[in-house]
């Protein structure tokens, strides 16, 4: 498997890959076998079946959204082949959301911000509340979150009533609604690089 | 001046105390050092025989029997001495902020010592292993254990193994080592000691000592990671200590020469044998424990006591199977807290916390105190410059280097490598301290010549870091800038959040197909919420357990008591009273009832609300307090033992607020408008306004003392009859609002209720059939959860029934003044026999003799 990878994946493009979203070398060829090996239908790119097999994800209460956000809808509605499936490149995009912030990177110029900076990393958390996309999160929203993250014990009423609470605690424009900037605003002692990082094998 | 006091008061004690000692010199007193806390009765059966047995001439009428008493008085006496100094440091804050507790606590020691030893010539109180390692440790560490944030503790439990075994060992084996290469080399003169007493020594002197270490880093609060790092390695390293002294200990009784290979493996299997199985000894008793408390409902007095009861027994369990009993009680604090928590009363749980607080600190206390006495002490003084030195400068830099090391090579596999400047603490923050001691004194002089140049030498190096770090510590924390500890708000979406990242970093490590950290963590989780929490919990216990919801639990909590308190500040908190001793009681998820069908009707008595003058209100709310109150006095036990509520007498106004609030605000949010209870009273969003007057609703309504009683009634009968007529009662009562007025004038509060009436011994018999024979106050405990917010549905339904009013009827009657009025607005009821229409009986008044009436 791993030779087949590295044959297929070039050497120009794992620099691409590298530069654009920081993985090494090593990170990107097992990442790529990986990639292959979740790839059934061996064409390249994953459908969301793909994920969904993963029998992990599918008892993760977020799965769902997860295996969504791989899925850049907003971008490539228009490429009406490419809507349901997702590259290699892409699929990298989407990981180095969870990459270590390293110290050298802290420096950098925001303009070219990378893909793991603090803000992107809310931003991929953001999204996951945000289904329709509309860069707020509504009560249903939130509800709907919480329905899959609170346990069955709680009653509807309750759970509205949690929603509510927590609408009224982040929103300071008063549209009962959250956008992203009072979501960074809530979340702003919160260690997001140490809570959304994980390690990458090499 | 007050700090003279205390500076009086302190010489004062010491004094007596001088007198007491010497009062008992040169008597054989086996144990007198103090704190035999526990053991006081057994010692206490010895010294009953001694007073007995001197011959009687006569009955005495009284006799100074302290020889009866002196075991126990001289530990009780001791401990208060401690915490007498604690208490005279602790009034001296700019003193705290400069020097930490531990090091003032040891040189209160040191003075007390001197006294002592001035006094008796000899040093008569010291800090024994027995007493240190049997009744001072274990609350100590059973309190570290149960507080232990367990996630984090578990997030860098490879780290702190890491260091606390690996860094253990280092340390032991480099300073005896060099300690004897110096000593090879000639560097302190002549000493009787050989290699494995010096490794025995560096044993001793290996582990930093967790009561040092959390009384110094309390104070300092650096970030969460870098203390777990310190503290959880000093906690466990204290059981691996303890373990390689041991096995030092066998290896130089066994002698050098029959040191063979196997002798040496058997020490290493000993040391794995004895930290893992303390371990699981600890294990066992924390799940003893879970699922003791699952069923300790019916004795919740004693309830707290099964953990210290038990949590030390897992310690004596251990160190009877030899076992580390350190590692044991850490592990059983550890296991349980979650379970216990979940499982027994909240009052059990708060009992439990302060309890092992006051326990841990009280012993921490006298820990130090006694450090600082032992020093004092001739005996032990064996002066050698270059051991001491030696073996200060060693322990300093090997524990840099170590912790350097251990650190490079765990930061390779770390998601957040730990910092420069977090290593330089995590170094310094090595300090030695009771532990290392307790093992020193264990030494046995027969074996180890030196045994005193060693105690000598593990006291130095106590003061040296206790003190001289402990003092520095702080000042480099500030200079190297080290990453505080946040002082978080909880909020709900961080909750939520922080649960979200979680769910998000274990499917993007089984995307990207690794078995990392966050796997482990979701599998046991699984199988914690599956299997344990199963096991261990109680199924109502385990219902509640949701921790988004904890939080919000908690929010609301909050929000009631700053509720309460700006009631409070504004000096008018009657509405919260009244509606609470009535209706808000009970009134339970009946949000629905809230109702934009009630605005209009509500919105009118806001208005009326705002015509009631506060000087009625008072009286109106008085009047109910005052029996609602008493007869709940009636219920109360002030002589039993196993029931705890006779002691809430003085909270019971509070304990009621918060209740009420905390229905209020399951009420409130649930409402349609999930609005924050208004915190202050003046500000209201438009939005708020509808709720905000929901509250007010039956409180202000029509206060008046004319109407007073009869309020009552409507309510009382509302409770009884479903509240179905409500909205009856209620226009009816507006009418005669209206109606007042025009008999009265504007001023239809000025009405005074004749007194006369206000006697129960005067109420008139009532109609049998009536349901007011029961006297509304007395009704309380028919309350229903469910009746008591008025239900827009009630308007809608209202029956008309002649049958059904006419139970009214005596409601309407009661107003006398206005009872006409009441029949000609409602004519269904005009043709009523008018024998029914008595006056109910008024609330009976308690006596008073402050006349407001």
């Amino acid at each position: 498997m791993g030779s087949r990878a590295s044959r297929l994946l070039r050497e120009e493009e794992i620099e691409e890959i590298k530069k654009e979203t920081g993985f090494s070398h090593s990170q990107i060829t097992r990442l790529y076998s990986r990639f292959t090996s979740l790839d059934k239908g061996e064409n390249g790119t994953l459908s969301r079946e793909d994920f969904q097999r993963i029998p992990e994800l599918a008892i993760n209460p977020l799965g769902d959204r997860i295996i969504n956000a791989f899925f850049p809808e907003g971008y490539f509605v228009l490429v009406i082949f490419r809507e349901d499936q997702v590259n290699f490149r892409g699929f990298m995009r989407t990981l180095a959301h969870f990459r270590p912030i390293e110290d050298n990177e802290k420096n950098k110029n925001p303009a070219t911000e990378p893909l793991n900076s603090r803000t992107n990393k809310l931003l991929f958390a953001f999204r996951l509340y945000d289904l329709d996309r509309d860069d707020k999160i509504s009560r249903d929203e939130l509800l709907q979150v919480l329905r899959m993250m609170v346990g069955v014990n709680i009653s509807d009423e309750q759970l509205g009533s949690i929603a509510d609470r927590t609408i009224q605690e982040a929103d300071t424009n008063g549209d009962s609604c959250i956008s992203f900037n009072e979501f960074i605003k809530v979340l702003e002692k919160v260690d997001v690089e140490q809570k959304m990082s994980i390690r990458f094998l090499h | 001046m007050l700090r003279c006091g205390y500076a009086l008061f302190w010489l004062l004690e010491s004094v007596l105390l001088i007198c007491v000692v010497s009062s008992v010199k040169g008597e054989a007193v086996v144990t007198r050092e103090g704190s035999h806390l526990k053991l006081s009765e057994s010692s206490h059966s010895n010294e009953s025989q001694h007073g007995h047995s001197s011959n009687i001439t006569g009955i005495p009428i009284i006799s100074f029997k302290w020889h009866h008493v002196e075991t126990p008085y001289l530990v009780a006496f001791w401990v208060l001495v401690s915490f007498l100094g604690k208490l005279v440091i602790e009034a001296n804050h700019h003193v705290t902020s400069v020097i930490p507790e531990s090091a003032l606590l040891i040189c209160f020691g040191f003075i007390l010592g001197g006294m002592i030893w001035a006094a008796d010539k000899v040093q008569t109180f010291r800090l024994t292993p027995t007493v240190f390692f049997f009744y001072l440790l274990p609350q100590v560490i059973l309190d570290a254990g149960y507080h232990m944030p367990n996630k984090l503790f578990f997030t860098n439990l490879g780290g702190i193994l890491v260091h606390a075994v690996i860094g253990t060992c280092w340390n032991a084996a480099s300073l005896g080592l060099s300690l004897w290469g110096c000593q090879m080399g000639g560097a302190m003169g002549d000493l009787d000691i050989g290699l494995l007493q010096y490794l025995l020594f560096g044993s001793l002197m290996a582990a930093v000592d967790p009561v040092a270490v959390i009384a110094v880093f309390e104070q300092v609060h650096v970030n969460d990671v870098l203390f777990i790092m310190v503290f959880g390695e000093s906690l466990l390293n204290d059981g691996v200590t303890v373990v390689l002294f041991n096995v030092f200990d066998a290896f130089v009784s066994l002698g050098g020469p029959k040191i063979d290979a196997a002798e040496i493996i058997k020490g290493i299997v000993s040391f794995f044998v004895v930290a893992f199985g303390g371990s699981l000894v600890g294990l066992v008793f924390g799940l003893l424990i879970s699922l003791l408390t699952r069923c300790t409902k019916n004795i919740q007095i004693i309830e707290p006591g099964f953990i210290f009861v038990l949590g030390y027994l897992s310690y004596l369990t251990a160190e009877m199977l030899s076992l580390s009993a350190i590692l044991s009680i850490v592990f059983c604090g550890m296991c349980c807290q979650k379970y216990i928590n979940a499982n027994m009363d909240e009052n059990s749980v708060q009992t439990v916390r302060y309890a092992m607080k006051a326990f841990a600190n009280g012993s921490e206390t006298i820990i130090f105190v006694f450090l600082g006495i032992s020093a004092i002490d001739k005996v032990i003084w064996v002066w050698n410059t270059g051991f001491i030195l030696l073996t200060l400068l060693f322990v300093l830099v090997y524990r840099f280097i170590g912790v350097f090391f251990l650190t490079w090579i765990l930061n390779r596999y770390r998601l957040v490598p730990l910092e420069f400047v977090d290593q330089v603490i995590m170094s310094y923050g090595g300090l030695r301290g009771a532990v290392a001691y307790g093992l020193a004194v264990m030494l046995d002089e027969n074996k180890i010549k030196e045994k005193n140049l060693m105690v000598c030498t593990t006291l130095i190096v106590v003061y040296f870091t206790v003190i001289l770090q402990g003092i520095t510590m702080k000042p480099l924390v500030m200079w190297l800038k080290v990453k505080r500890a946040a002082v978080t708000e909880v909020s709900l979406l961080e909750k939520l959040t922080n649960k979200m990242f979680n769910h998000t970093l274990v499917a993007i490590e089984d995307i990207s197909g690794q078995i990392g950290h966050n796997y482990m963590r979701s599998k046991w989780k699984y199988f914690e919420e599956n299997w344990m929490s199963w096991i261990l919990m109680k199924p109502s216990a385990r219902k509640k357990q949701d921790q988004v919801f904890d939080v919000f639990h908690q929010l609301n909590l909050k929000d009631a008591m700053e509720y309460v308190t700006e009631g409070e500040r504004r000096g008018s908190l009657e509405f919260v009273r009244n509606e609470n001793s009535i209706i808000d009681f009970k009134k339970k998820s009946e949000s629905e009832s809230f109702d934009i069908n009630n605005a209009n009707i509500l919105e009118m008595h806001e208005q009326i609300m705002k015509a009631v003058r506060e000087a009625e209100a008072i009286n109106a709310h008085h009047l109910l307090d005052q029996h609602l109150y008493k007869s709940r006095k009636q219920h109360r036990h002030r002589f039993s033992r196993s029931h705890f509520d006779i002691n809430r007498d003085e909270k019971e106004v509070q304990e009621i607020f918060q209740r009420t609030m905390r229905n209020r605000m399951k009420s409130f949010t649930s409402a349609k408008m999930g609005v924050k209870p208004p915190k202050t009273i003046v500000k209201h969003t438009q939005k708020e306004q509808h709720n905000y007057r929901n509250h007010f609703y039956f409180s202000v309504v029509d206060n008046p003392p004319v109407c007073l009683h009869i309020w009552l009634k409507v309510i009382f009968l509302i409770l009884k009859h479903n509240y179905s007529y409500y909205p009856r009662i209620l226009k009816c009562f507006t009418k005669r609002r209206k109606n007042n007025k025009e008999h009265y004038g504007p001023n239809s509060v000025s009405f005074v209720h004749p007194a006369g009436i206000e006697n129960p011994a005067f109420m008139p018999d009532l109609d049998p059939m009536d349901l007011l024979q029961i006297p509304p106050w007395l009704g309380e405990s028919e309350l229903d959860s469910s009746m008591v917010a008025l239900s827009h549905r009630a308007q809608v339904d209202l029956p008309r029934t002649p049958s059904n009013l006419r139970r009214l009827a005596p409601l309407r009657i009661s107003t006398r003044s206005t009872a006409s009025f009441t029949l000609e607005n409602i004519p269904d009821t005009q043709q009523m026999d008018s024998d029914q229409l008595q006056p109910p009986p008024p609330p009976p008044r308690p006596p008073r003799d402050d006349g407001y009436v």
